[in-house]
């Protein structure tokens, strides 16, 4: 189907919401959405026969500082019964950037939410799993938003924490003293 | 006899593993022999790569995207030039056209091949690691007639090549071609119908071809499975609609499968050099004639005032990509990957995200591993064929 | 040394320390530290256009407890530095590093928050081999400076 059948069929698949279609020069069309209406728009996508959107390509994040609103939420879906790409944007504001996950719909989101969640601090609710991905688990900030510096000049921690607690270190120290006697 | 008191023993596949293909990490939780949970944990690798090019001017980002997959060099680069070129509006022209798809070939054959011998000297078989090894030499050695490097040529740039083909070019890949047949038949009669590969790999590591499509994996995985999603044939770019291929598919979604898929892809690209390289002719263009991308020819840098301010202004403060975002895929040795890249009109990438397949690979590692055996996790981390280096970026 | 021959074999005499250094230098085990892109042209290195077992680097151990030589062959990441320094201290002494790439001995072309500028910051390290990856060959050439190190280690 060709771009304005496929805008119109997503706006008739979720017609609450306000789905505007961006300039695109690419093979992907491009629409934005508003927050809310992502968990209905990607079971559609997944679910109608028309769409079969089955395959997640990307999910990813811009920063856009100091423009308001200062992210992009972006999801690139194939459909390889249909042959079509669509890509689908959010805008999220600075001040609380959350949006719905979409884990349940297409498992491949997991990881990938968790990288932007570590790299931009956007957070995704009902996500299973919420932790860092690639940074070290104890990392402070988020290191691809725009006001995070490239260079930091910190010594490199080599040494891992103990894994005990402090009761479990105190008494591996008394057993030690009483099996050997002293 | 009495009653044998079992727990589970959790194991650490650390990151330093001689098998884990870089460094990955997976905490494993074993009853006896039997896997029945494992933890990837990625991110030792991770450099900052996507952060550092949005420092850099656009041509400075190609050395840059080509340690991403570090197995897959150029075809890392050639996608990263198609995105920049798809925002700028340029088409290169036909002969460049060529010359990519023929790179592009060569590179798939050179990552399997290293894929085919680590893959094989994990299962066991040790010769079939020294044997890839040492045909990948002479892909190296093309890789060193075209711009001096082996792994990193950097020899694509936004708007074409970096330079003319040098000569012996042609001798040299239709001697790689000629030796490497026949060679390829010798490594398959090493492994296909061999007894100890086929009880190590049939069944091992299945994967459906709903699971597949639902977990993101694209590629030889998904092939192997059933799906036959290949972007060569779904969203033609360079011309490739105009070659004339194949797309090996199989059904079972074992380890095997991906092993037989990806010895026939290296067949099918043999096929595809051959008709690009009968297309390529020894000299002529090699980059679009636009004065904004390309630098002009030295000997007219030396001669001509205009030749030295648009060369100086090339490589001092690089050439400006207007505003907007571009993705445009491209079918890498692991499957789709590309370039989502954002400019906002200056000469530096304002975002440039790099679509890793083999991340999804990884993460669809616990989906293939439970349920078997610890021995198998080493077949099935192998047959995934994982880069660290596109995982963590 | 000398060569004797009172007796109708040749002998050869030489001193302690100078047998030691030879067989440490002839015998180098590395283990397998392969991080990145690096990795790949040690993996060149050692199969069979640029063999390195004729340098003595017979088998890379999976081990540490069983090498003497850690090549810590490309980009080390702060989240891997704890490991390296695990593996580091696991080795039995004597022990020698390589540095292997531009990533390991500096940070190499990535200049940012990711990555430790250098592995000498946490370990110390004989020999920088210079690259983006070295060839085998450079590699080689930092094994025998390495063995040439080795040559005047003294033993007490």
């Amino acid at each position: 189907m060709d771009v304005d059948t496929l805008v119109a069929s997503l706006q008739a698949a979720v017609p609450e919401a306000q789905i505007e279609q961006a300039p695109s020069i690419d093979l992907q069309t491009t629409v934005y959405v508003p927050r809310d209406a992502v968990p209905a728009l990607a079971r559609a996508l997944r679910d109608r026969p028309e769409f079969a959107f089955t395959l997640l390509a990307e999910l990813t994040a811009v920063d856009y500082w100091p423009k308001e609103p200062r992210y992009e939420v972006v999801y690139v879906v194939v459909s390889i019964a249909h042959r079509l790409r669509l890509r689908v944007k959010v805008r999220l504001p600075a001040d609380d950037p959350h949006v719905a996950t979409v884990c349940d719909v297409w498992p491949a989101a997991n990881w990938l939410e968790r990288e932007v969640w570590d790299l931009f601090g956007i957070a995704f609710d009902g996500h299973p799993d919420p932790r860092r991905l690639l940074m070290p688990e104890d990392w402070q900030g988020y290191p691809l938003r725009k006001d995070y510096p490239v260079q930091i000049r910190m010594t490199p921690n080599a040494s891992e924490a103990l894994q005990v607690t402090e009761d479990e270190f105190r008494s591996n120290l008394m057993k030690d003293r009483l099996t050997r006697g002293r | 006899m009495p009653d044998i008191k079992t727990e589970v023993m959790t194991v650490n596949m650390g990151p330093q593993h001689p098998s884990t293909h870089g460094v990955l990490r997976l905490v494993l939780e074993l009853d006896g022999e039997t896997v029945l949970s494992a933890a990837p944990t990625i991110g030792f690798l991770h450099t900052g790569i996507e952060k550092t090019t949005e420092q850099k001017k656009w041509q400075q980002v190609i050395p840059l995207v080509e340690r991403m997959d570090y197995l897959s060099a150029q075809s890392n680069s050639m996608a990263f030039c198609l995105s920049v070129e798809r925002l700028l509006g340029v088409e290169v022209p036909q002969r460049v056209r060529d010359i990519r798809v023929l790179i592009a070939e060569l590179q798939r054959i050179n990552s399997h091949l290293v894929w085919l011998g680590t893959h094989g000297m994990e299962v066991g078989a040790v010769s079939v690691m020294l044997y890839c090894f040492r045909e990948r030499e002479l892909l190296l050695n093309i890789n060193e007639l075209l711009a001096g490097f082996r792994l990193f040529p950097s020899y694509m740039r936004v708007g074409g090549l970096r330079e003319d083909l040098p000569r012996g070019f042609h001798a040299a890949v239709v001697a790689f071609l000629d030796r490497f047949g026949p060679k390829l038949d010798e490594y398959e009669d090493l492994l296909t119908k061999n007894e100890i590969y086929l009880k190590r790999t049939q069944d091992v590591g299945v994967i459906s071809k709903e699971a597949a499509v639902a977990y993101g994996l694209v590629g030889p995985i998904a092939r192997a499975a059933g799906v036959d999603y290949d972007v060569r044939r779904y969203f033609p770019y360079l011309g490739y609609e105009t070659y004339d291929f194949a797309v090996p598919t199989q059904t079972k979604g074992d380890v095997y499968s991906r092993y037989l898929v990806r010895v026939a892809e290296m067949r099918e690209s043999m096929k595809i050099c051959r008709q690009a390289l009968a297309r390529i002719t020894p000299t002529g263009i090699f980059a679009i004639d636009d004065p904004r991308i390309t630098p002009p020819p030295k000997d007219r840098v030396y001669t001509e005032m205009e030749a030295l301010i648009q060369h100086f202004l090339i490589y001092s403060q690089g050439f400006t990509v207007p505003a907007g975002e571009a993705y445009v895929p491209v079918e890498g040795p692991r499957g789709e990957q590309g370039f989502y890249v954002v400019s906002d009109g200056t000469n530096r990438p304002w975002r440039v995200k790099s679509r890793p397949p083999s991340l999804l690979a990884c993460q669809a590692l616990e989906q293939m591993i439970v349920g078997g055996l610890i021995a198998d996790v080493i077949a099935v981390i192998g047959s995934i064929d994982v880069v660290m280096g596109d995982v963590d970026r | 040394m000398g060569l004797e021959s009172d007796f109708d074999i040749p002998v050869l005499t030489t001193s302690v320390e100078k047998m030691v250094q030879w067989a440490r230098r002839s015998s180098i085990w590395p283990v397998t530290f392969g991080l990145a892109c690096c990795a790949i042209e040690m993996m060149a290195m050692s199969c069979s256009r640029y063999d390195v077992a004729r340098f003595g680097a017979e088998v890379f151990r999976g081990s540490p407890r069983q090498s003497d030589l850690m090549i810590v062959a490309g980009r080390l990441s702060r989240k891997m530095a704890p490991a390296l320094r695990r593996i580091y201290d696991q080795m039995p002494e004597p022990k020698w590093v390589i540095s292997m790439g531009a990533c390991a001995s500096i940070g190499g072309v990535f200049d940012n928050y990711a990555l430790v500028q250098g592995v000498d910051q946490i370990v110390p390290v004989d020999v920088y081999v210079p690259g983006c990856p070295p060839r085998p060959e450079s590699l080689i050439y930092g094994i025998i400076q390495l063995q040439r190190k080795i040559d005047q280690q003294k033993l007490a």
